[in-house]
């Protein structure tokens, strides 16, 4: 490789002075400060900057923005700062990077896998449809891990990404995409206004195409100066937000625009408190969509090689970064455009060998001004073919439909097919595009947001017409001039010269996918006449540049192929993103503890000292169980089952749902929400309600208790509290709004501490003021507001563990003090802490269910045993209806009962199913599943809840369990397990 | 991201703050106890699915906690009017709204 | 039919590819068919290709809006599992699983079925209970469903964080080794082959605006951008269309149409071994053999035909990935998009009789669609031929609606299919 600079003296807008040195694929380099990783290698002479998806064909940058499909590079700062898939083109330069080429091996220069290169008459496009089928198993044993192998281009990261990322949500009057001279005149006339603008451009500087248009004039100096000025003016108005190196990314619903913003990415040691990117989600009134255009490539017989680049490319490489593209370059063109870039390098002391039109008249200005330079222009000539392995090294011209083939050496060539129009965010904005037959382009036709396109992406070609444009989408009444040098005429889609349905060459549309015009004929030929389906089977346009380059060119060979006309043949929609955008970008702070922040009871400190261990039950962390020094979960959960039941047991219930229910209609409401009836309910009386959907499905359950006649305190299970909430709200508010009664979540207000144990009264009974606990006065299921420790309170008493209980319900704030006050004689009266665990099997013992385990909304209150909980009487609650449903009432449902292992010390698997018949053929008949299982300290033995068919009736009958390794018999019992008469609970 | 205007509140709000809530104008049956099975699937199960102008129920559950109905044109997801719970269904605003092309496009 | 295979290729790659025929023939529309099938996705056209192949009905047509394959065949995320809960659902895509087995050979074309295995992540005691529930029943029906501790799940699929600090640690997953991906593009193209090769017309670009009625009820054909097409009987398979099809015979399904957004990421080599999906977290994941991250995301809230979706449903899908897998942070979104997801109120499908004669209805297929092609296109020509369901499919009635005779998957496992 060549040390010789290719930086002109007197071009381009960088500062030589300062420096950043790099790597690339282990040699260092040096770059200017504002460099892109391809200007900095092409300075240095070096063009060869990746290998191809499919072929592994040698590839230069082919052009200077974020249209790249070749350059894609692996940019690290480090191991875990390591970035895979960067436009070279986009990607500045910092000192200390550490660049890579990617999908090669070993080395870029030879590459083992361009021998799918030699192989590509085998690899047409689709050609893993119809092979590879034989024998049976070996696409996913042997082809298919073959193909992947070789596909996919850079190395994903295997660290954890150190970086941090930002969100910002912001809402403007107007929001600017491209910062062109069509965007930056409709910014500031919209800023003139005094209306909230944000500016954004994906580039590091203004100024869009006036960063290589060197030859237009905009209020009466070069373009690139007045793009500067305005930016200065718009970055001094308060109402204004500029944003470059960020890019509108995607234009969703409701003009909702996402933006990208790099942060960091350019800084050679960017401060830590610096996010690395930003994501921005404005919500704008209107968007001004300046997106501009994007130069296509010539589709001709090796149009890929490294050297071969997009003219304007060039000549930005040129007027911005002071860099030569080669030494004796060649133009191949359809566009006059491509000529300024000709011009430009002939100026700068380069030595163009000629430029070939296609075209017999291009136009006559551009022809004229490249031919008084000496430049050889040779239109209505075509290139028809290249060579040179790893750069370009000459073309091989002929006039059109003749003979007369030159060879011409050259070490770079440019083309210009012409431009597209940018139209992704409008396509995105779900607008109509309409096709601009006389230019051969799609442009935006009817808006469907508010929004508006301006400039290139419009079609707008003429500049004083674009600056009128511009200035009236602004809405402002500001006036710009402005004057280019050369018209632009011509443009060509789809194949060229030498290219044809005819030939067999390698013509490239999509050079990432290395798709080429025969591979589009071949999909047309095979009967795809939908452009989706064409882009399908040749995957041209589905690489990481999303069809930027190869759309057009891909539509027109097919629109050719099928003798239609374009418009007929589609326009495959654009979607979000426009440019690939970080993960970690679009998470932003959603990470760790703010993925979905966790909630804690108001006494999780104090069980965390205690040792606890927690689970996560929905978003809640519950105290699982609380071992003591050497013991493991299953001793633990023994020992508090055994003191919950001998002594007492403290446990913290804050997570259940609490909903209050208050207004004169409160019972009336419940009447409703309910299958249970409430009128009868006394206050200072609690029942356990069981609620119902329309359909008769068991919805939630929980104790209600009445304080007052209009006032309930709900409880719901800890899962189901926020949408029994709106259940509840949505039928008070829309189907029965007359009835007075209002709903206030309250889970959140109120700690809630079971005491739980023959032990529990005198537990409690010191701390409790004004209330007499007396069984008398406080039977089982009673509630009262009374004080604890002169905190107000509510008490329950209640029992999920069939022994005397209470919870108490204090001021969440007052929640850590009165549990440590109840804690510390709890320990004096030998109780102890439970958890989540121990609750479990205290309750199975006593064939309590719990809804969502032992239900799954397929069941109803009769299945579950609980029919005594549905009033006969009501004339309507919500499920009156849907449980009178034949299949509901249908003999042999599902039901709940208990289930005894024949070898007691045998624990059952919550999920085993249940059969008849172990030794029947698969598929068995399942009869049902076991819902809860548990080792019983108190009994000695395994217990089980589940749900069988005809389960009732089939008490005392021996069915299986079928395991995997084993079939354990099992006995068809009730689900009281313990204490059957239920005497403990009256303590 | 919807902008949604909530009809109690009066603004317009992300849709961050609401809920949709299904079909709006079904009445729960007075008599739902005497309908028939078939009755009772029309109520519970079958909706109307409306592609284009459509009726619909959301929740500003993150705001003012009301239910309200909305006309919304399912194609383009534009909302053409936002009105308070209990009042009947509105007539549809104004001249129809322009029905964007569905968008194409896929997996990998 | 030329026969595909590599000898074809290789002889085909002499003369530049120029002697292949078009995959499916699109004629002139006849006056009329013996069936029709309204719905040219994989779901419709292997009905069309069954009907012929297995029930001997030739004179079909499978009619098309737009081009095939392109509604929720070409926008899935080409999950292929039969691990469900209820004998219903295990009936149907267990079906549906042996038919991909062997499907590439049936067709004579590589649908790429990839049995790379589809594992379920387990992040507290309600999924392992679900889960447990989900694999005692797969094994006893016959269905292969694997419980794994959190260091075989990671050995699994090694990108995976089993760290117990995270936000939701895994305590387990549940892994189907038969289930995996394919290739979406090629089962619609491969039906679609085999069909037309079978003599059924395959037309596209011709939106079905009417269903015509006989004196009796029956149908008797289909009103099209075309004019009129005659059926005897008539298959409607339009996924998120359906109900709006259906409306033209005056009948109403249980169904809500949900925007529902997948995404891919730029193509890396290959990190990804297998198909994660986490209820919990909400997210699913898997590499394509182009080496995209392929990653669905959760459906829209509201009912929508727009076919996009809000950013919101993105980024929280990310999230979640990003949470299960911190390393792919850097990794980059390369394209989004959305779809339109047919559900029904027990998340089961519908495959069934109507009240009006002669016509028959595929929908409901919600999020499981695709996994559910061959063996749906399979029950569906044997309920359009027979006139009565398989056995495989006699659950997937409309009129569970009536009795209450739910399948639901949903309520009983909260599993995203």
């Amino acid at each position: 490789m060549t040390k010789k600079s290719f930086r002109i003296k007197g071009a381009g807008r960088l500062t030589p002075a300062r420096t950043a040195r790099f790597t690339f694929d282990g040699k260092t380099y040096t770059a200017y400060e504002g460099d892109t990783v391809a200007s900095a290698l092409l300075a240095n002479g070096v063009h060869l900057m990746g290998r191809s998806f499919k072929y592994h064909r040698a590839r230069g940058v082919l052009s200077a923005g974020a249209e790249e499909p070749n350059a894609l590079i692996d940019v690290a700062r480090d191991a875990a700062r390591r970035q895979p898939n960067v436009r070279a083109s986009v990607q500045d330069v910092f000192d200390g990077a550490i660049i890579r080429s990617q999908n090669r091996w070993p080395t870029l220069a030879f590459d083992t896998g361009a021998i799918n290169n030699l192989l590509s008459p085998f690899f047409a496009a689709g050609f893993y449809y119809k092979t590879f089928m034989w024998p049976k198993e070996a696409w996913a044993k042997l082809y298919e891990p073959i193909i992947r192998r070789a596909a996919g281009l850079g190395v994903a990261p295997k660290e954890d990404d150190p970086d941090h990322y930002a969100n910002r949500f912001a809402h403007c009057d107007v929001l600017v995409a491209g910062a062109g001279v069509a965007g930056l005149t409709a910014a500031l006339s919209a800023a003139e206004t005094g209306a909230e603008v944000i500016l954004v451009d994906e580039r590091a500087e203004v100024g869009g195409a006036l960063l290589f248009d060197t030859s237009t004039m905009i209020d009466g100096r070069p373009g690139y100066d007045w793009a500067q000025d305005v930016l200065s003016r718009l970055k001094a108005m308060a109402n204004v937000t500029v944003l470059t190196r960020t890019t509108a990314f995607g234009y969703y619903t409701h003009n909702f625009i996402g933006l990208a913003e790099r942060v960091t990415d350019h800084l050679p040691r960017p401060g830590k408190h610096l996010p690395r990117e930003r994501l921005w989600q404005v919500r704008a009134k209107k968007v001004i969509m300046a997106t501009g255009a994007i130069e296509r490539h010539m589709v001709f017989a090796n149009n890929d090689r490294p050297g071969i680049m997009l003219a304007s490319a060039a000549r930005l490489y040129l007027n911005h970064y002071g860099v030569a593209v080669g030494e004796k370059i060649g133009v191949y063109t359809a566009h006059d455009s491509a000529y300024e870039a000709a011009i430009d390098l002939k100026h700068a002391g380069v030595e163009i060998a000629a430029i070939v039109d296609c075209r017999t008249h291009p136009g006559e200005a551009v022809v004229s001004a490249a031919r008084a330079l000496g430049i050889e222009v040779l239109t209505g000539h075509s290139v028809l073919d290249t060579a040179g392995r790893l750069r370009v090294s000459s073309m091989t011209v002929a006039p059109n439909g003749g003979n007369g083939k030159r060879r011409i050496a050259i070490d770079a060539l440019l083309m210009s097919g012409g431009w597209t129009p940018s139209v992704h965010l409008f396509s995105q904005s779900r607008g109509k595009l309409k096709f601009d037959k006389a230019k051969d382009r799609f442009l935006p036709g009817l808006h469907v947001q508010d929004g508006v396109s301006i400039g290139a992406c419009n079609g707008t070609d003429d500049l004083p017409a674009l600056l009128a444009e511009a200035a009236a989408a602004g809405g402002g009444t500001l006036s710009v001039s402005g004057s280019s040098l050369y018209g632009w005429t011509g443009g060509m889609i789809g194949a060229a010269e030498g290219a044809g349905p005819e030939t067999a060459v390698k013509a490239f549309v999509d050079f990432q996918h290395d798709v080429t015009a025969k591979d589009i004929r071949l999909a047309v030929r095979e009967g795809m006449q939908s452009i989706e389906h064409i882009k399908r089977f040749t995957t041209n346009g589905m690489a990481s540049d999303q069809g930027k380059l190869s759309n057009m060119h891909g539509l027109a060979i097919a629109a050719e192929m099928l003798g239609k006309d374009i418009p007929e043949v589609g326009l495959t929609t654009f979607r979000a993103p426009y440019t690939p955008v970080t993960y970690g970008t679009l998470i932003a702070h959603s990470r760790g503890d703010l993925f979905d922040p966790a909630r804690k009871t108001p006494l999780h400190d104090e069980l965390a000292t205690q040792g606890a261990e927690f689970e996560d039950v929905g978003n809640w962390k519950r105290a699982w169980y609380f071992p003591r020094r050497g013991e493991d979960m299953h001793q633990a959960v023994n020992r508090e089952c055994r003191t919950a039941r001998e002594t007492a047991g403290i446990f913290d219930a804050s997570t259940l749902g609490k909903i209050e229910v208050v207004g004169p209609d409160a019972a009336k409401f419940l009447n409703l929400l309910y299958t249970n009836a409430w009128d009868t309910l006394k206050p200072g009386k609690c029942r356990y309600g069981i609620m119902t959907r329309e359909d008769g499905f068991i919805y939630d359950d929980g104790v209600v208790g009445r304080l007052t006649e209009d006032r309930f305190h709900v409880t719901t299970t800890t899962g189901g509290a926020p949408r029994v909430l709106a259940h509840m709200e949505d039928y008070l508010q829309t189907e029965f709004p007359d009835l007075k009664v209002w709903l206030t979540s309250t889970t959140e207000q109120w700690a809630v501490i079971a005491v739980q144990g023959p032990k529990a009264r005198d537990i409690i009974a010191p701390l409790v003021e004004g209330l007499d606990l007396s069984n008398e006065a406080f039977p089982h299921m009673s509630v009262a507001e009374c004080t604890v420790m002169g905190v107000p309170a509510r008490l329950f008493r209640v029992s999920f563990t069939g022994e005397i209980g209470f919870e108490i319900n204090v001021p969440a704030d007052y929640g850590a003090s009165v549990w440590k006050a109840i804690w510390e004689r709890g320990q004096a009266l030998g109780a102890c802490l439970y958890g989540t665990e121990t609750m479990h099997v205290l309750r199975a013992e006593k064939g309590y269910l719990i809804v969502g385990q032992d239900t799954d909304g397929t069941v109803t209150p009769d299945d579950a045993g609980y029919g005594w909980a549905v009033s006969k009487k009501k004339p309507d609650f919500v499920g009156i209806r849907g449980l009178q449903r034949p299949d509901l009432i249908r003999e042999n449902r599902k039901q709940l009962v208990g289930l005894l292992t024949k070898d007691p010390t045998e624990v059952l698997e919550e999920g085993g199913q249940i059969v008849a018949d172990p030794n029947q053929p698969k598929p068995m008949t399942m009869l049902g599943h076991v819902t809860s299982a548990y080792w019983s300290e108190t009994l000695g033995r395994s217990i089980a809840i589940a749900l069988v068919a005809g389960g009732r009736a089939r008490m005392g009958e021996t069915l299986y369990v079928p395991m995997k390794d084993k079939t354990i018999a099992v006995e068809v019992t009730d689900m009281v397990f313990f204490d059957k008469e239920g005497g403990r609970i009256h303590g | 991201m919807f902008l949604i205007k909530c009809p109690y509140c009066g603004d317009e709000r992300s849709e961050l703050e609401f809920r949709w809530a299904g079909e709006a104008h079904i009445a729960r049956p007075e008599n739902i106890a005497a309908i028939s099975d078939e009755e009772f699937a029309e109520y519970f199960f079958l909706r109307d699915n409306t592609k284009g102008v459509a009726y619909e129920r959301w929740r500003h559950i993150h705001g003012c906690g009301r239910f309200f109905n909305a006309i919304r044109d399912t194609v383009s997801d534009n909302f053409l009017l936002t009105y308070k719970a209990g009042l009947p269904r509105q007539p549809v605003p104004g001249p129809q709204p322009v029905t964007p092309d569905a968008p194409e496009g896929g997996a990998a | 039919m030329r026969k595909y295979s590599v000898f074809a290729v290789a002889r085909e790659a002499m003369r530049s590819h120029k002697g292949w025929e078009p995959q499916w023939v699109s004629p002139e529309p006849r006056a009329s068919y013996d069936v029709i099938i309204i719905g040219g996705g994989g779901h419709g056209l292997g009905a069309a290709y069954y009907l012929a192949q297995e029930h001997g009905i030739t004179n079909v047509a499978v009619i098309e809006k737009g081009w095939l394959g392109g509604g929720n065949t070409g926008r899935n995320t080409t999950i292929i599992r039969s691990n469900y809960l209820y004998e219903e659902s295990m009936d149907i895509y267990e079906h549906s699983l042996k038919l991909w087995e062997g499907l590439s050979q049936e067709l004579n074309y590589n649908v790429m079925y990839s049995p790379r295995g589809v594992m379920m992540l387990s992040h507290n005691t309600h999924d392992q209970q679900s889960f447990k529930r989900h694999i005692n029943a797969n094994r006893l029906y016959g269905i292969d469903n694997e419980w794994l501790t959190p260091e075989q799940a990671k050995a699994f699929c090694p990108p995976l964080d089993i760290s117990k600090t995270a936000r939701y640690p895994i305590n387990g997953a549940a892994l189907q080794k038969r289930g995996g991906t394919a290739r979406h593009d090629a089962v619609a193209w491969g039906y679609a082959r085999a069909a037309s090769d079978l003599g059924v017309h395959i037309i596209q670009n011709c939106e079905v605006t009417g269903i015509r009625r006989g004196p009796g009820g029956e149908v008797t054909g289909v009103e099209t951008a075309r004019g009129f097409i005659g059926a005897k009987k008539i298959g409607v398979s339009a996924s998120g269309h359906s109900s709006m099809i259906m409306q033209m015979a005056d009948v109403r399904v249980p169904l809500t149409s949900n925007p529902l957004q997948a995404l891919v990421s730029e193509p890396l080599k290959p990190i990804f071994p297998c198909v994660v999906m986490s209820n919990t977290v909400h997210a699913y994941i898997s590499q394509s053999d182009k080496g995209e991250l392929v990653i669905g995301a959760g459906t829209d809230q509201y009912h929508s035909y727009s076919q996009t979706g809000g950013l919101q449903i993105i980024t929280h899908t990310l999230d979640a990935i990003c949470e299960l897998f911190p390393i792919f942070r850097r990794v980059k979104m390369m394209r989004q998009w959305g779809g339109i997801t047919d559900n029904t109120p027990d998340r089961s499908a519908i495959q069934s009789v109507t009240p009006v004669k002669n016509l028959f209805v595929n929908c409901g297929w919600g999020t499981g669609g695709f996994k559910a092609t061959p063996g749906s296109a399979n029950l569906f020509a044997h309920l359009i031929a027979r006139g009565e369901p398989h056995r495989l499919a006699a659950g997937l009635t409309l009129d569970r609606f009536r009795t209450g005779r739910l399948i639901d998957e949903a309520a009983a496992a909260a599993v995203a299919h």
